[in-house]
């Protein structure tokens, strides 16, 4: 009596654990099976061909145009909420004099929106200049590439984002931008930078920066279209990306750029 | 002939697909749904991006009302300078119209952000003004009309 209760409580185990196995099975089968067909593409990111509907933006400044009001910086922190606190930037100015003795005396108050304040004796200054910097959106950017979880990338029309949801702060971008040009929300703590507005660039508005800028200095336009104002600028003016020996594919070119520039 | 398989090897394959089975069944939960639709990265994000609020309305918004001073602006030098550049985030006054939500900034301080006068600045670009010789003690205003500078009142 006893022994055939035991080997109905064996049987009972054995159809369960025959159930629950057939169960699981089926769930991941399904799982798996239900990724593979919805989208491939997950497993293979590499090589998408671009939309080539959507314009893929490069951005033009004119350092004979800037004359360092700082209106871009103030606009660009109005518009974006950067954090009004200094030496968070996601476009500044710089002032850069070169003096006869060849020493080159380069300035940054407050990224130039209280402007500049010429601090060389006119007789010292060989030549001076203005420049306005911000993220370069490079085709080839060292900070999407050093990013661990995906999370900052070249959007389809060529600029650079990020994730904040998905960014987990680890400043590796920050270090790898050579052109320093991101930093870490001193309140989401995650990493931020230029957008190149793109929430107005989707609306039809020029990026903020470029809205407010009164001497026309900065340009940004289609790449890909042959007959924009950007291509046919620099098709008629002798422009340079900054730091070309890092092979970044910067997509911010720079009119009348002196050697001296960093 | 006939191959000998250990019996230990079917029991490792079975191992091996089982967790295999639980790293796709756990990764399918955890790469978010739009992961890869363009790129290396969560396709949504991009919408993410363009959600932020405008604080800057863009001119055209401003000649909606304004056409006056676009024809005045029109005529000369300041022309290129969009409205915002002076007055500042423009978007709540386009959607109040109320003068308290729009800067109306004057002052010597306020022209001489543009106007001072700086070796770093090209002379063909901008009219610069020492602000310690030109006129001192008056504002900027009472001479000129910010929006077409080159008249002088009397």
């Amino acid at each position: 009596m006893s022994q055939s209760t035991s080997t109905m409580g064996n049987e009972k185990i054995k159809s369960s654990r025959r159930k629950f196995l057939k169960t699981a099975v089926t769930l991941a089968g399904a799982t798996i099976g239900y990724t593979w067909l919805k989208s491939s593409k997950v497993l293979l990111f590499a090589a998408e061909p671009k939309d080539e509907s959507l314009p893929y933006y490069g951005i033009v400044i004119d350092i004979q145009k800037c004359i360092g009001c700082g209106n871009c910086a103030k606009a660009c922190k109005k518009e974006n909420d950067v954090p009004v606190e200094p030496f968070f930037f996601r476009t500044w100015v710089e002032q850069y004099t070169v003096k006869n003795d060849g020493k080159v005396n380069i300035v940054s108050p407050n990224g130039g929106i209280d402007g500049f304040t010429q601090t060389v004796p006119d007789e010292d200054i060989f030549k001076s200049f203005f420049v306005p910097k911000m993220c370069n959106h490079c085709s080839k950017s060292p900070c999407t590439q050093v990013c661990p979880v995906g999370a900052t990338y070249e959007s389809p029309e060529g600029v650079v984002l990020i994730d904040e949801k998905y960014c987990i702060g680890c400043r590796y971008c920050v270090q790898a931008c050579p052109y320093g040009c991101r930093f870490i929300h001193p309140v989401k703590k995650v990493a931020n930078k230029c957008t190149l507005c793109y929430h107005r660039l989707k609306k039809g508005l020029a990026p903020a920066c470029m809205e407010t800028c009164p001497t026309g200095a900065r340009m940004y336009g289609n790449l890909r279209d042959k007959k924009s104002d950007l291509v046919k600028f620099l098709k008629e003016h002798t422009t340079q990306v900054l730091r070309p020996n890092l092979n970044t594919g910067a997509k911010l070119y720079y009119n009348a750029l002196s050697s001296e520039v960093r | 002939m006939k191959f000998y398989i250990p019996p230990q090897l079917p029991r490792l394959a079975l191992a091996f697909a089982i967790f295999i089975s639980l790293f796709l069944v756990a990764r399918h939960f955890l790469v978010p749904d739009t992961f890869g639709e363009y790129g290396h990265y969560r396709g949504a994000s991009l919408i993410d991006n363009a959600k932020p609020e405008l604080h800057y309305a863009g001119q055209q918004a401003c000649f909606k009302c304004h056409q006056d001073i676009e024809d005045k602006k029109a005529q000369d030098v300041h022309s290129d300078i969009h409205c915002e550049t002076c007055h500042g985030p423009g978007l709540k006054h386009v959607v109040s119209s109320k003068a308290a939500d729009i800067l109306k900034p004057s002052g010597r301080e306020f022209c001489g952000s543009c106007h001072i006068i700086n070796a770093g600045k090209q002379k063909s670009t901008i009219n610069q003004i020492d602000l310690n010789k030109h006129n001192v003690g008056k504002n900027c205003t009472e001479c000129h009309n910010p929006h077409q500078p080159w008249e002088m009142k009397k």
